[in-house]
């Protein structure tokens, strides 16, 4: 499929490695394209190829068969400091630059820019500042890299790729080793620059749950077949990451861990968030919530939230926790 | 002027300066010190003996301590960069005992070296020896790199290569006369004197020749503090920036080790040292910060290999080691980890 929007694009493009006569083919027929401005998320199991595909769209290994085309350049023709200004990247590689501070690597990003003797421009130093203020890491700036925590560190990374001024950045699961709070700020920065500053952004990521609530397309990669470049929710619907995934005991058009119930089923009146929580606890210790049984429980909000039992007698509890002991 | 520049255009300098002045003012002879500066001004000192002494012994000498400090510390700056090591350095990868054979096989098995000295005519000779065979053992390390990724066991290899090397020299030894074998002995201690004024410019040529390729090669230097993937998404040619960097190493190190010996520490520690005084490891600060700090130390080195005050001049390599290890540690154990200063 061509499209006019699409900035990055590959046509039957097998990728593997080549060794002296042998060839190790690990994806073909990969037809997948980037939109200008979008977030695509790359799914898969481990040991799928994403980090294989994506070396081979940065120009670090050679592709099989195929091609690819950057911004109507053929990624095989084009030098590798063309590419440069077209592709920068986050990896997952570790980094050994304990003693720059924060500044110094964002910097790093200008080098495909300026002169074997490392002087920066007026221009050069005005990006440095565009891409530290918008991955907002101003407080940072003069940190040594060792100081920083993960979330820090992946931050002022992107913020290296932002300074290389390019149209697309690729990422390899940049969320990795990070806590909730991180993942989301990480997934919500990538998402601005996708649509305030006009970046085409590819994200290797296996966080189904953020790239179904910010990704534009996924690629979704399964062994042996080709990779499909889809609207999220349709390939939630049509169960092709069910299928790639073989997810087991998650029902993901729910988006919730299937529930083993079998302790019986209780009723539960209630609204608003009181009724969700409630139902999550009851469900996760194995009672089914239907309109109509021999247990009843009511959520009461007056001062205080509680919860009336009806079950041999009535009860009542302050506590959910209490309110499952009582089931018990 | 921040924070670093006063450091690396005033005090590093300075210190080279009045070092280098004190270096040539000491000796196993005395001469006061305003003939010296008379003598270095072009005057005739008072006793001719004294201008022969500063003129064609103390002043290649102490500039053979500068050259010889900043190229070892540029190649061990390197090497730690490029391999991601803290523990690399010239001698830990076997580009010493590269040369050591190289010299080895030319003075104990090769052309018959004695009766000409080891460095009258045959110095080209010990030259070229000591640089193939540093430029051989570092190809095949480099070798050995691209296919482990793990720089532990990089550094073994390393050491089989100086066992391995060593073994040959053994036997060599082994069948070569006691006259042969002292003179390679001799350039086993390390000796930055004897080395005539054209030796000295030779030295000199090499150094800058290394040094304008480890400028040339700052960018990938400095993209590699973050990974070799990184350098090519940078639009750098991996392979041309190793290849620099190779070159420009095994050249400071081989030609160094050829005319003065094996010198241990300085190529391992000083790089250290400045990271620790400049807290950066922006090579474009750290090359002439290294250069300038190795310089230094081989000053110093220098002075006390010499005894002042006495005729004894014990070896350099010794010298380099006994002063220079006690100091890297109390700076270490003064300013931090080097973990924080090496690594991420």
């Amino acid at each position: 499929m061509s499209n006019s929007n699409a900035i990055l694009e590959t046509k039957n493009l097998a990728i593997g490695y080549t060794n002296s006569n042998r060839q190790n083919i690990i994806l073909k027929d990969i037809n997948v394209s980037l939109n200008k401005g979008q977030l695509v998320c790359f799914m898969g199991p481990n040991g799928v190829g994403k980090s294989t595909l994506i070396r081979t769209i940065c120009g670090t290994q050679k592709l099989i068969d195929g091609e690819i085309t950057i911004a109507d350049n053929d990624i095989t023709k084009i030098s590798k400091s063309k590419l440069a200004k077209l592709i920068s990247v986050v990896l997952t590689d570790r980094i050994n630059a304990g003693n720059l501070s924060v500044k110094e690597l964002v910097a790093l990003g200008r080098y495909p820019y300026i002169g074997w003797n490392v002087s920066f421009s007026k221009e050069d130093m005005l990006q440095i500042e565009k891409a530290i203020e918008l991955t907002n890491i101003q407080s940072l700036v003069d940190y040594k890299i060792y100081e920083l925590s993960d979330g820090q560190l992946q931050k002022v990374m992107i913020a290296r790729a932002l300074c290389q001024d390019t149209p697309v950045i690729i990422l390899d699961e940049p969320t990795a080793h990070l806590d909730l709070n991180n993942r989301v700020e990480v997934i919500n920065l990538l998402h601005d620059l996708t649509k305030h500053n006009g970046k085409t952004i590819l994200m290797a990521t296996h966080e189904l749950d953020l790239a179904l609530q910010s990704a534009d397309r996924i690629w979704l990669a399964g062994s042996n077949q080709p990779i499909i470049d889809g609207f999220p929710e349709d390939l939630v619907l049509n169960g092709a990451i069910d299928e790639v995934f073989g997810l087991k005991g998650f029902d993901l058009k729910t988006g919730r861990l299937e529930k083993r119930l079998g302790k019986g089923s209780v009723s539960l009146k209630g609204d608003g968030h009181n009724y969700l929580w409630t139902k999550n606890a009851l469900e996760r210790h194995g009672y089914s919530v239907e309109s109509d049984s021999v247990i009843s429980i009511e959520i009461e909000v007056n001062q205080k939230l509680q919860w009336r039992i009806r079950k041999e007698g009535e009860h009542i509890v302050h506590t959910l926790e209490d309110l499952i002991e009582l089931l018990n | 002027m921040k924070d670093y520049s006063k450091k690396l255009f005033l005090w590093l300098p300075i210190s080279i300066a009045v070092l280098f002045l004190l270096n040539i003012s000491l000796g196993s002879i005395t001469i006061p010190f305003d003939e010296v500066i008379n003598i270095l001004l072009g005057n005739d000192g008072s006793k001719e003996s004294w201008a022969n002494i500063i003129i064609n012994f103390r002043l290649p000498k102490a500039l053979a301590a500068v050259v010889v400090g900043a190229g070892l510390s540029i190649s061990g700056l390197q090497m730690q960069t490029l391999f991601r090591n803290p523990l690399a350095g010239p001698f830990v990868l076997g580009l010493s005992s590269g040369a050591s054979l190289g010299v080895a096989l030319l003075l104990l098995a090769g052309v018959g070296v004695v009766g000409t000295g080891l460095f009258g005519l045959s110095s080209w000779l010990v030259v070229i020896a000591a640089s193939v065979g540093s430029a051989l053992v570092l190809s095949l390390v480099m070798v050995v790199s691209v296919r482990v990724q793990d720089s532990m066991t990089l550094l073994i290899i390393g050491l089989m290569f100086a066992s391995l090397t060593g073994a040959v020299v053994s036997i060599l030894q082994y069948f070569s006369t006691g006259e042969e074998i002292q003179v390679y002995l001799f350039w086993t201690f390390g000796s930055l004197g004897g080395l005539s004024w054209n030796e000295v410019s030779i030295l000199l040529l090499i150094l800058i020749s290394g040094l304008m390729l480890v400028i040339a090669a700052i960018k990938p230097l400095n993209a590699l503090l973050l990974s070799e993937n990184y350098v090519q998404s940078m639009g750098l040619n991996v392979r041309k920036s190793r290849a620099v960097i190779i070159l420009s190493t095994s050249l400071l190190a081989g030609s160094i080790t050829a005319f003065c010996g094996p010198i241990a520490f300085i190529g391992l520690a000083v790089p250290h040292l400045t990271r620790l005084l400049f807290h950066t490891s922006d090579h474009k600060i750290l090359i002439p910060a290294v250069a300038m700090t190795g310089s230094i130390i081989m000053l110093i080195c220098d002075i006390i290999s010499q005894v002042p005050g006495s005729d004894m001049i014990l070896p350099i390599n010794a010298i380099t080691s006994i002063v220079g290890a006690p100091v890297v540690i109390w700076i270490i154990l003064r300013r931090g980890t080097m973990k924080n200063t090496f690594a991420g």
